[in-house]
């Protein structure tokens, strides 16, 4: 660090306990005035890029929400994320963090879980940065039911570079680079995890928090490929061109259209511009992980009488 | 076969097998690839393999799903390397630069085939190493080994990744379908006797550990392992010490980038390898590396049974390269003579640290095959005056 910087986050953190008024006081009522969740941010690494009006916020405090009621190891956590907004959250999150290469977070992170399957790996990206970029890594992990947690934020644009379309962009939707409409059919991203063998999938919005908070909890429990879609607000490169101005008319929307379904076929909730939001707990099944199969089918090679392992 | 699941003695063995088990050899135990000819055989060897070390063997989607895995398994504390050919090597350059940025310990091996594109999947080149250079965006510096011989394969594997582990980057072994698909005497040495070099880990606790804070006077920053309480953050963007994304002061920049030069370059002299042959007397000399110096060496007996004082200097490490050797040597020869199967690579760097101090020549093959004797020694005999 600069010794600029170092002069800049020491005068920061005195103006911040002047403020608090912290300076003076016992431990106690000093730890008082801390959020809950001030140990897991990375505090100097604050303010956060995200706009006014995001939903990223939300789902990160979902997330360590989550974290925190999972009974987890924390120090045995790692967070990967791939670029974009979403992307950011591997800075913020005050575990083991990795923001990799665009798309390529989950590859990464089964490089994680496999040499070690002591951790806790979980994914947390956008939609354009893990079904669009990153699709193939996506369905193949799923596939291969590696023991992993991947968080899908879907705001239907890519936010990051100033709202294009992706492969999650609905129908008709007007982006940067769909000023006439967009005319390509998206991914349900839901369907493509349960579809390639995800055997955890839920989809909830960002107005959703306690549901969503319990699903993260379930998902960083379950053994194998689980996913967690976030259907999340993006004003400032989505919204206002649906005519949804702010965060909060996005928001409006979700309590207005977001229907609790679980036990709707996840093949038929796809997300269609200005119609209903299907949520729930879509899948929920036994498999055995690519990590379980693998010991398993191991020690029965090389349980073989007389046998190397061939 | 040791309990740690490496072999031991004296084995007739093919280039790609002799690659895997120098792996394990090495301590690897992480490999994530993709078959592609000719390096197939190092992900079939190693499928079989690592089961019985305790390594990991995963076969990925693509090539690069096989690089980041690497990655990814190096932070969980392995030893890791996936094995390509052109193509996938070409699909690893964007996660080789993650690699490098992140200062990621990891080896890929490229298994050189005919290109460019598809090419010649099934025959030999070496037209990657420029890529191998400068194939990744952004300005750095890479370690680049390229070996002749299916032992040579074996125990440049090993050094590999101890250069990878000591200077926390990827390292690139280049061989080629020749050396790779060829079968010859491999040793394997006892386990114990291999010398393996491990990343430097923190030593400080966890609040005081800046990933990327060097101690004084050093280039490489101690590597925590993930898992163990750190809670550290690694990043592709620019960072700063603290591993911190910093993308708004070119300063930091600045000071990243040097450093990442500076840890390869600045260490030439401990990293550069070369091995040399009849120079001495040499009025010219033959610089090559790889499969490509190997069939040098008929061509040079020849001209010297013909009177020809030429010699040899065999480029065992490519990158960094060896500029000051070549400077040396452009003094005391006539003339240099570069036998490469690619259209004019190393040679351009030859001419560079020759600067004009004796003459420069390629013998360019554009792959498919090896070098014709006589060609070589054609250009052997042009470049002493002889013709």
């Amino acid at each position: 660090m600069d010794s600029e910087d170092t002069q800049r986050a020491s005068r920061s953190e005195r103006v911040r306990r002047q403020e608090l008024h912290l300076d003076g006081r016992d431990d106690l009522a000093a730890r008082a005035e801390r959020h809950p969740m001030d140990e897991m941010l990375r505090e100097d690494r604050l303010p956060h890029i995200w706009c006014p009006g995001c939903g990223l916020g939300v789902t990160l405090t979902c997330f360590i929400s989550a974290l925190q009621k999972s009974g987890l190891d924390l120090d045995k956590v790692c967070v990967v994320s791939g670029i974009g907004c979403t992307g950011r959250v591997a800075g913020y999150i005050k575990l083991d963090s990795f923001h990799t290469t665009h798309g390529r977070a989950i590859p990464f992170a089964t490089g994680l879980k496999l040499a070690n399957p002591d951790l806790t790996v979980v994914v947390y990206s956008g939609d354009g940065d893990l079904v669009t970029i990153g699709g193939n890594h996506f369905i193949h992990a799923a596939r291969r039911n590696v023991d992993i947690t991947v968080i899908c934020v879907n705001n239907f644009n890519y936010g990051m570079t100033g709202g294009q379309a992706g492969a999650t962009t609905p129908v008709n939707a007007r982006t940067t680079t769909t000023p006439y409409g967009n005319f390509e059919y998206p991914f349900n991203v839901s369907s493509l995890a349960a579809a390639s063998g995800a055997v955890y999938v839920a989809r909830y919005t960002a107005l959703h928090v306690r549901r969503l908070e319990q699903a993260m909890v379930e998902a960083l429990l379950k053994p194998g490929f689980s996913f967690v879609e976030v259907i999340s607000p993006c004003p400032t490169g989505y919204g206002r061109f649906q005519q949804q101005q702010s965060g909060l008319e996005t928001m409006r929307y979700y309590r207005d259209r977001g229907r609790l379904r679980s036990e709707a076929d996840v093949h038929q909730a796809g997300i269609v511009l200005g119609g209903d939001i299907i949520e729930g707990k879509f899948v929920d099944l036994e498999r055995d992980t690519f990590g379980q199969a693998q010991e398993s089918g191991l020690k029965r090679a090389f349980d073989k009488p007389g046998r190397d392992g061939r | 076969m040791s309990s740690l699941g490496a072999l031991q003695g004296e084995f007739f063995m093919l280039g790609d097998d002799a690659c895997a088990e120098g792996a394990l050899s090495a301590g690897c135990r992480f490999f994530a690839g993709y078959p592609i000819t000719p390096a197939t055989e190092i992900a079939q060897r190693m499928a079989y393999r690592m089961p019985q070390a305790n390594g990991v063997y995963v076969q990925m989607e693509d090539e690069l799903a096989s690089m980041n895995a690497i990655l990814g398994a190096s932070w969980a504390g392995a030893k890791a390397m996936t094995a390509t050919s052109g193509p996938g090597f070409s699909l690893m350059m964007e996660n080789l630069g993650l690699g490098i940025m992140m200062e990621t310990p990891c080896v890929v091996v490229n298994v050189q085939r005919g290109g460019p594109s598809t090419g010649l999947p099934t025959l030999v080149g070496q037209g990657d190493m420029m890529q191998a250079r400068w194939g990744s965006h952004g300005p750095y510096s890479i370690i680049a080994l390229a070996p002749t011989s299916p032992q040579d394969l074996f125990d440049l594997t090993i050094h590999a990744f101890n250069l990878a582990e000591e200077y926390r980057v990827p390292v690139l072994v280049m061989t080629d379908a020749e050396v790779g698909h060829m079968t010859e005497k491999v040793v394997i040495p006892p386990y114990d006797e291999i010398e393996r070099a491990e990343r430097k880990r923190p030593t400080v606790p966890p609040e005081a550990y800046q990933p990327y804070l060097c101690e004084p006077g050093e280039w490489v920053p101690a590597m925590a392992k993930a898992g163990t309480g750190y809670r550290f953050h690694t990043t592709g963007l620019t960072h700063d010490e603290r591993g911190y994304p910093s993308t708004a002061d070119e300063r930091v920049h600045a000071r990243l980038v040097q450093r990442l030069v500076d840890k390869i370059e600045q260490n030439r002299d401990r990293i550069v390898r070369t091995e040399s042959m009849y120079l001495d007397d040499a009025e010219v000399a033959v610089v090559s590396y790889g499969i490509a110096a190997r069939t040098a060496l008929w061509p040079i007996q020849m001209a010297r049974e013909q009177g020809i004082k030429v010699g040899l200097l065999r480029l065992v490490t490519v990158w960094p390269f060896p500029d000051q050797m070549i400077r040396e040597l452009a003094r005391h020869v006539r003339s240099i003579v570069v036998p490469e199967l690619n259209m004019g690579q190393i040679v351009l760097e030859v001419e560079r640290c020759a600067a004009g101090q004796a003459s420069v020549t390629c013998v360019p093959h554009a792959g498919g095959g090896i070098h014709k004797p006589l060609d070589v020694l054609q250009a052997i005999r042009r470049a002493a005056g002889w013709e």
